[in-house]
């Protein structure tokens, strides 16, 4: 009997420890809430990313330089070219939002290499992100969340600040820097730092960037009729031609943060231009080659590896969620619908 | 009548990967400062023990269990081998259900640095979001049967002491 009772102790403790890994017994944030909790803020739109939902698919190329084969092995660096895909996109959880000259836009990659490794990136345009941490960035979608009179808290957003402090000076960051007129003449930031491995072994701390070849044009300073103004802007832009960015990796000094992405790195340091983006072509996301992709930070060659940044590996978790949950649903035309052309 | 020293070092092998494995995967959906690192052990522990699976499987042609007891009653037999084939076909559906399902979403599948598997079925998401959901289930089903599976063995062990439990651990005199 004394021997039933331990057996049925060892496999109801084994079935414990389970649940407990699973997270049944606390009260931590998950993947799972920070999903959930866009989904409180936005609505559920079947089908579309929980966040960044409005946007479109690119195609182009990457020509290396060959400058960044120093100090990273990956082969996207060496030179020569590999194929592109993507998608611009308009930060924010509802699909049909219409384009504002300030709502942040990101520009998401994804290259393969002939070996068949992939690299995959999402950049934004703005210079650092508000938050340092998981908390920061869940409690900062929290105040978006609609109360019970449908509203969200006045007070949330103040409350924020107060308990994250790094969030007051990233925002005055960002609020300093001005907008781009459009998508082409804009320039796309990793945020997150990584580490280039060279084929030695070693890492260099980095940050890397899309920057325009496409002068800089203000932004406009009220939203035209058209509800889409800055995709179709650049779909008339493409009309004419492709558009270039290039790939310029700036080198983290001793001392520069890696595990902060609310903190700018000093303007000084050491830049590598590691080659051109060409955009030539967009699609509709249901035709088009991005929709169907998750563009999670942390899918990486041989070569570039994650920093010590704690937003990297929960990037890749929400997005995972994201991704599966929209995977599964219905899905639906999306709001921008770029004319089809010849070698599109 | 014993398992072979192999096969007894295979079966404590995976055993130990097998129950890593399991619970590397439920806290790695829920956590977040920790779902890179996990996934990163996840997938290439996913690679081995399918690889190591097939060894195992292969072995067991070669040299097949020892019978079980004389005088087990027939619906415990049933049970015994029944299970075992439903653990050996989890640990084959298992990874491949995870390979598979990665191969759907077009994701990129990395095991170490550049080392990476090809895809076995063609990118199709809602495909991916059906074996996703197959994973979690067979996972589950997984746990299950190793908690029945380690109760039988127990119950080998300290109530019927029939040698069934030391077949699998020390060679007895």
């Amino acid at each position: 009997m004394l021997a039933m009772a331990g057996i049925g102790a060892v496999v109801l403790g084994a079935a414990t420890a389970f649940a407990w890994a699973g997270g049944l017994f606390s009260h931590r944030l998950t993947q799972t809430r920070i999903i959930n909790t866009f989904e409180a803020v936005n609505g559920v739109h079947p089908g579309f990313r929980r966040n960044h939902t409005k946007g479109v698919c690119l195609a182009g190329t990457f020509q290396a330089s060959g400058d960044a084969a120093a100090i990273s092995d990956a082969v996207v660096f060496k030179p020569g070219t590999v194929p592109v895909f993507g998608r611009f996109a308009l930060a924010g959880g509802m699909p049909r939002t219409p384009d504002t000259p300030s709502t942040v836009r990101s520009m998401a990659l994804n290259f393969t290499t002939s070996n068949g490794e992939v690299w995959r990136t999402g950049m934004n345009d703005i210079p650092v992100l508000p938050v340092k941490d998981v908390q920061g960035f869940y409690d900062q979608v929290s105040t978006a969340k609609p109360g019970p009179n449908g509203k969200p808290d006045p007070a949330a957003f103040p409350a924020f600040l107060k308990k994250h402090p790094e969030a007051v000076q990233a925002i005055a960051i960002i609020k300093a820097t001005p907008f781009s007129k459009g998508f082409a003449d804009d320039r796309y930031e990793s945020l997150n730092a990584f580490l280039f491995v060279d084929a030695a072994g070693k890492k260099t701390p980095v940050r890397w960037a899309m920057v325009p070849v496409e002068p800089f044009q203000p932004a406009l300073k009220t939203a035209p009729s058209d509800q889409n103004f800055l995709f179709t802007d650049l779909e008339r832009r493409l009309a004419k031609g492709p558009v270039q960015w290039h790939l310029i990796v700036t080198i983290g000094a001793p001392g520069d943060p890696t595990n902060d992405a609310s903190k700018m790195w000093p303007k000084d340091r050491v830049k590598i231009d590691a080659g051109v983006l060409t955009v030539s072509a967009l699609t509709a996301e249901e035709d088009g080659n991005c929709r169907d992709i998750n563009f999670d930070p942390m899918m990486l060659p041989h070569g570039i590896q994650p920093s010590d940044d704690p937003l990297l590996s929960a990037r890749s978790a929400a997005y995972s969620v994201s991704f599966r949950r929209r995977a599964g649903e219905p899905k639906s035309p999306s709001a921008v619908q770029p004319p089809a052309r010849q070698g599109a | 009548m014993t398992f072979t020293i192999f096969s007894r070092a295979l079966h404590w092998l995976m055993a130990a990967l097998i129950l890593t494995m399991l619970f590397i995967g439920i806290a790695m959906v829920s956590s977040l400062a920790d779902y890179h690192q996990l996934v990163s052990i996840h997938r290439p522990l996913g690679a081995l023990i399918l690889l190591l699976a097939a060894v195992r499987l292969i072995n067991r042609l070669f040299n097949p269990p020892p019978p079980l007891p004389e005088g087990m009653p027939l619906v415990l037999r049933l049970a015994a081998h029944g299970s075992h084939w439903v653990l050996y076909g989890l640990m084959f559906a298992l990874p491949l259900v995870g390979w598979a399902m990665l191969s759907a979403a077009g994701d990129p599948i990395v095991l170490f640095g550049g080392w990476h598997l090809p895809h076995i079925v063609p990118h199709d998401v809602m495909l991916y979001a059906t074996l996703r959901q197959v994973h979690t289930v067979l996972a589950f089903t997984l746990f299950a049967v190793i908690l029945a599976h380690l109760g039988a063995a127990l119950m080998h062990a300290l109530v019927f002491r029939d040698g069934v439990f030391a077949s699998m651990t020390v060679r007895r005199r």
